[in-house]
């Protein structure tokens, strides 16, 4: 078996290459049932971290994928990227317009709650990091939920699930320190 | 019984090897901003479900004309050694990705970016922009005609210079492939000094981020020609096929 290309880091000069015009956008702006999710990223002192990026990937809201590696079949729903992928700015704010996900099948006979994946790259990061955004609004889904349930710590699972807004969520991400986000082995 | 379908559903999903030997660590102190961007808790466990072992699948529709042609995006030609840049994107199993979504970004020939942060007094080059994406092809394969670039400083450290790279970014198939990296020159006197470079622990694993100067594909009077494979994640083997071998 041939071994894996090693990952690098993103550098500072990341947004002459990755940002895209309609990146934030995983569906079309004012489409029925859409959100935004929006956050920031934090740094071990708790300062913004304006050099980094934010990938969303996700299940639609009837769960499906748009991929052959899905065994119930490919199923694009029309108009929706389920991925999203923002920059963040000299706030370390970011912005992502998304249709809320629906629960996904898990191992087993437990379903998974509704979740996006995300992927953190930034300056200073020689990999990404990967973390899940939880709903607020789904308690007893992610109460079953086979990921959340295995982190023992409750402070630690809170900072998985995002806060209610007007237009929809906030998510914000802490790579280091007090209340530092949870980040997965992938 | 339908209550069993997940199951046997989540069965029949691959699972990727989990490599992380192979990459640098998120806290490598000789490269100073990893100190306060590294998580310190341990990493959660995250099976290999659904979400995780799909991905976004991009099509032609992403790609511009000229964006595998980092020469021909301005009215003029950029300043600089010509290059072309090509290779394979297979998995660790061997097998080719196809029609996958390359991305590149790149300091112009003096080692500059085009980039409101990039400051150092070396000039921008009106007729280059750094930036390029393509699809890899059936195979796998991919090529882009570039300038190489120059190395250039920074503040890590006294005196610190990025060797030349070119950064690329890469989506494989699955969540689980995801990979930004950078693909560096043969011979490249500055990687002793390097700490993103020297942040893999493995030389072997470091030695694949390097093109291999490619003088079969130079093009008379025109380009030179690096060749550079990617390996992104390959499968665990499934319970299935290892008793199929074990017969
Ligand atoms: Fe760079």
């Amino acid at each position: 078996m041939a071994g894996t290309t090693p990952s690098q880091t993103v550098g500072p000069y990341l947004h002459i290459g990755l940002p895209w015009p309609d990146g934030p956008f995983a569906v079309a702006e004012g489409s029925p049932g859409g959100i935004w999710i929006r956050g920031a990223l934090y740094d071990g002192a708790g300062a913004p971290v304006p050099d980094g990026l934010i990938e969303t990937w996700q299940a639609d809201p009837d769960g499906r994928f748009a991929h052959d590696n899905d065994p119930r079949g490919a199923v694009a729903r029309p108009g929706f990227r389920g991925f999203g992928r923002c920059p963040t700015d000299q706030n370390g704010e970011y912005a992502i317009y998304t249709l809320k996900p629906g629960p996904v099948p898990g191992a087993g006979d437990t379903p998974q709650a509704p979740h996006i994946d995300v992927s953190v790259f930034a300056r200073g990061m020689l990999n990404r990091t990967v973390t899940r955004i939880y709903f607020p609004d789904e308690l007893r889904a992610n109460e079953a939920d086979p990921v959340l349930s295995s982190i023992a710590d409750a402070a630690e699972r809170a900072t998985l699930i995002a806060g209610a807004t007007a237009d929809g969520y906030r998510f914000d991400i802490r790579l280091q320190g007090e209340n530092e986000t949870v980040f997965f082995d992938i | 019984m339908a209550t069993s379908e997940p199951l046997r559903s989540a069965i029949r999903l691959p699972r990727y090897v989990r490599d992380h030997e192979v990459h640098p660590p998120l806290d490598s102190p000789e490269y100073r901003s990893t100190a306060l961007r590294h998580p310190k808790r341990e990493l959660k466990l995250l099976p290999h479900l659904l979400t995780e072992v799909t991905s976004p699948l991009f099509g032609e529709d992403r790609i511009g004309d000229t964006d595998n042609d980092l020469t021909r995006q301005h009215d003029g030609e950029p300043q600089g050694q010509r290059i072309i840049v090509h290779g394979q994107v297979r998995d660790g199993d061997g097998r080719p990705v196809p029609h996958s979504l390359i991305e590149i970004w790149q300091a112009n020939a003096g080692g500059r970016y085009r980039h409101t942060g990039d400051n150092w007094p070396c000039p921008l080059d009106p007729n280059f922009t750094g930036v390029g994406r393509t699809l890899t092809d059936a195979e796998g394969r991919y090529r882009f005609t570039t300038i190489q670039p120059g190395a250039y400083p920074w503040r890590n450290h006294d005196n610190a210079w990025r060797p030349a790279h070119i950064h690329f970014s890469l989506f494989g198939q699955a969540f689980t492939q995801r990979l930004v990296t950078q693909m560096y020159f043969p011979g490249d006197p500055l990687f002793f000094q390097d700490p993103i470079w020297n942040s893999i622990p493995d030389e072997k694993a470091r030695e694949r981020l390097v093109a291999r100067f490619d003088y079969a594909n130079t093009l008379p009077e025109w380009a030179l020609a690096y060749e550079w494979d990617i390996v992104l994640r390959g499968q665990e083997p499934t319970p299935f096929e290892s008793d199929e071998d074990d017969d």
